[in-house]
C-alpha cells in the first residue's frame, strides 16, 4: 500500500487529479465529507489531505510514502527527502515586499517579519546585511505598516495582497512551485511504483 | 539463559553483530563518553554537527559528551606497514536531532579498519555493512557508490565551491529539475547536465551504473575517475558472488558526507524505518587530518532506529496477578510466585489490584483460587 500525503486545499485537488490520470484512482475522495483518509485496496493507494506545510513531516517521518509540498517548505525546514519533480503547480515566488518608496540606507539592523525564518536569513546572510528576525504566523503585511518591521519576507503570488497594503517587492529571492517527494527509505522498498507514478506524473506536467 | 522473546529489536542487534563482527577478527573498543572538546574543534569539518554539549572537567578542561565516535578511535593507534586495526563498538553519542532541533542520545554500532587498508578491507567493511543488515531484517537495501567519480567529475565541469556544494545536495536529494536549473544558471552545457543528471537518473543494476560509468569516466580528463571506476567495478564483482547480491544496489546519489568520505561510501535502509540506518565508507582524509599516514573504512548503525520495528506489543503486562493479604504467610506466597513462575508463566505479587496493570488471570491466595 503506497501512502500519499496530498496538502489540503486546490493544490491538492489539482495534484489528485494528476494522481488520477496516472492510474491511481479513489473515487471515495471526491465525496464531499469530513474524512481525511481514502482508500482504493485495489490500486494500493491510500491519500490523505493533511496541512500543506505538514506533507514533509508525514513524508521525512516515513508515514507517508510520497507527498507534494511548496518548494518553499523544502527550504525552510530542509526535511531529509527525495525531490523527484517539479510540478510545475502553484507557482508563486519568495520575495522580499516593504512599503512603497522604501530605502533600506544599510545604516541599521534590517528588521525582517517573516513565517519563513531559514530562507530569510540565509539570503540575507548572503548579502552579508545585519537583519533582525521577527518570526509572525500569519498577516505578516500588516508588520511595516504597524512599524512592527522595516520589510517582509513571504510569498507573492499575485500580488494583490500587497497592492492592497501600499507594499512592493523590493526583490525577489527565488521562485517557487510544488514538488513531489519520497521517503528516502520507502524509494528504495517501493521504487517501482513510485518511478512509475513519477514517469507519468512527468508526462503530464511535460504536456503542459 | 536469555529468554529472546524479552529482547527488543536493538538488543538482539547488539548480540548478533557483536558475534559477526568478532568472527572477522574485529576488537571491541570501549571509550569513556567523554572527550576534550579541542579534538572537535580542529576537526569540525568532519562533524555532522558543531553543536555539542560541553562542560568543565574538575581541572577546568573543557570537555565534550561524544557527537562521534570516529574521531576518538582514530587518534589513538599507530601507523605500520601493512598492518591494520579492527575495531568494533556499541556506544552512545550526542548528537542535536534535525527534526526536533534537541539534543538527542543516540545508540551507535560500527566498526572501523584503520591502517594499510586496501580493497580487500574495503569489501569486507561493505559485505559486512550488508551482513549487519541481514540479522536486523530480511527486507533491507544496501546502497554503494563512489564519490571519487563524482568529485572528479565536479572538479573537471566547474570549480566554484557554491556550485559544487548544491550541486551535491541537489544529486543527494535526487532533484534532476534543480540541479539543471542550477547548471544554467552557471553556464554549464548540456552535454556536462546530462553527465551530472545521470548521477541521479542511474541507479540499481550493476551493469546498467557500471555503463554510465564507463562513458562518464571516459570524458575526464584527469586519471582519478577511471581508477576509481576500476575500485568500484572489482568491487561489485566481489559483491556480486555473496547470497546477499539482490538486496545490493548501486546508486551514485549517494554521496554521504564528502568531507568525510573520499572512496566507496554506502548506506543500509531497513524496510519499516524511515529513514537510512547504516552509513560508511573509506575516509582516509580525516584520518591523514589527524596526522596519521593511514588510510580508513568503516561504518555506523543507528540501533535507537530499530525500536521503529518494535510495532507489535503484548497484550498483557503479566500473565497472572496474585493478590495476597497481611493475614497470609509471606513464605506461602513465595512458594505460590515460585510455583507460578516454574509452568512458565509471568507473575505480580501485589496487595492490591494495580490500577493500570493488565494481566490475563487473577489469583488470591485469601479465599482459594479464583479464576478470570
Amino acid at each position: 500500500m503506497l501512502n500519499v500525503a496530498l496538502p489540503k486545499g486546490r493544490l491538492g485537488e489539482k495534484v489528485y487529479a494528476m494522481f488520477e490520470a496516472a492510474g491511481y484512482e479513489c473515487p471515495s475522495i471526491k465525496e464531499n465529507n469530513r474524512k481525511l483518509i481514502f482508500e482504493n485496496a485495489e490500486k494500493g493507494v491510500r491519500y490523505f489531505w493533511v496541512k500543506p506545510s505538514d506533507v514533509s513531516i508525514y513524508v521525512e517521518r516515513g508515514a507517508a510514502d510520497i507527498g507534494v509540498a511548496g518548494k518553499d517548505i523544502l527550504l525552510e525546514y530542509s526535511p531529509d527527502v527525495y525531490e523527484l519533480l517539479d510540478l510545475n503547480l502553484g507557482k508563486c515566488r519568495m520575495a522580499v515586499a516593504a512599503p512603497k518608496n522604501f530605502y533600506d540606507d544599510g545604516d541599521r539592523t534590517l528588521r525582517v517579519a517573516t513565517k519563513f525564518c531559514s530562507i530569510a536569513s540565509d539570503y540575507y546572510a548572503g548579502l552579508g546585511r545585519d537583519i533582525d528576525i521577527i518570526k509572525l504566523n500569519g498577516s505578516i503585511e500588516i508588520a511595516p505598516i504597524l512599524g512592527l518591521s522595516d520589510v517582509i519576507v513571504d510569498i507573492v503570488e499575485t500580488g494583490t495582497t500587497l497592492k492592497e497594503n501600499d507594499l512592493e517587492v523590493v526583490s525577489v529571492i527565488l521562485p517557487i512551485s510544488a514538488r513531489l517527494i519520497a521517503n528516502k527509505s520507502s524509494f528504495k522498498f517501493n521504487s517501482e511504483s513510485i518511478e512509475k507514478i513519477m514517469r507519468s506524473i512527468k508526462e503530464q506536467v511535460d504536456k503542459k | 539463559m536469555i529468554d529472546e522473546r524479552l529482547l527488543k529489536s536493538e538488543e538482539k542487534a547488539i548480540f548478533s553483530l557483536r558475534s559477526l563482527y568478532k568472527k572477522y577478527g574485529y576488537l571491541p573498543y570501549k571509550m569513556s563518553k567523554f572527550e576534550e572538546y579541542e579534538i572537535y574543534i580542529r576537526n569540525k569539518d568532519f562533524l555532522v554537527s558543531d553543536r555539542i554539549i560541553t562542560f568543565n572537567d574538575t581541572n577546568g578542561k573543557l570537555m565534550a559528551l561524544k557527537p562521534d565516535v570516529t574521531l576518538s578511535i582514530i587518534k589513538n593507534g599507530e601507523d605500520i606497514p601493512g598492518y591494520k586495526q579492527k575495531l568494533y563498538y556499541n556506544e552512545n553519542v550526542y548528537r542535536v536531532s534535525d527534526s526536533t532541533h534537541n539534543y538527542k542520545e543516540i545508540m551507535q554500532a560500527g566498526l572501523e579498519c584503520i591502517g594499510d587498508v586496501d580493497l580487500y578491507d574495503v569489501y569486507e567493511a561493505a559485505y559486512l555493512a550488508a551482513k549487519s543488515l541481514s540479522l536486523i531484517s530480511d527486507s533491507f537495501v544496501l546502497e554503494i557508490s563512489h564519490v571519487g567519480i563524482l568529485s572528479e567529475v565536479l572538479d573537471e565541469i566547474c570549480s566554484d565551491e557554491a556550485f559544487k556544494k548544491k550541486a551535491i545536495g541537489f544529486i543527494s536529494e535526487k532533484n534532476a529539475h534543480d540541479l539543471a536549473a542550477l547548471c544554467r544558471e552557471y553556464g554549464i552545457d548540456g552535454e556536462n547536465t546530462d553527465i551530472l543528471t545521470s548521477f541521479i537518473t542511474v541507479y540499481g543494476d550493476r551493469d546498467k551504473v557500471l555503463e554510465n560509468l564507463k562513458s562518464i569516466c571516459s570524458s575526464c580528463k584527469g586519471d582519478n575517475a577511471k581508477s576509481a571506476l576500476i575500485e568500484f567495478k572489482e568491487l561489485s564483482e566481489m559483491l556480486k558472488k555473496s547470497s546477499m547480491s539482490d538486496r545490493i544496489i548501486y546508486d551514485f546519489s549517494v554521496v554521504n558526507d564528502m568531507n568525510y568520505y573520499n572512496g566507496i561510501v554506502f548506506k543500509g535502509f531497513v524496510d519499516g524505518i524511515c529513514e537510512g540506518i547504516l552509513a560508511g565508507g573509506r575516509y582516509d582524509k580525516l584520518v591523514q587530518k589527524m596526522g596519521r599516514k593511514s588510510g580508513a573504512v568503516g561504518f555506523a548503525l543507528y540501533l535507537d532506529l530499530l525500536e521503529q520495528l518494535n510495532a507489535s506489543k503484548p497484550d498483557c503486562d503479566v500473565d497472572v496477578l496474585l493478590i495476597y493479604d497481611e493475614q497470609d504467610g509471606k513464605a506461602r506466597v513465595a512458594e505460590k510466585v515460585n510455583k507460578i513462575i516454574a509452568d512458565g508463566k509471568t507473575v505480580s505479587a501485589q496487595k492490591k489490584e494495580p490500577p493500570r496493570l493488565r494481566y490475563k488471570e487473577l489469583v488470591r491466595m485469601d479465599s482459594g483460587e479464583e479464576k478470570i
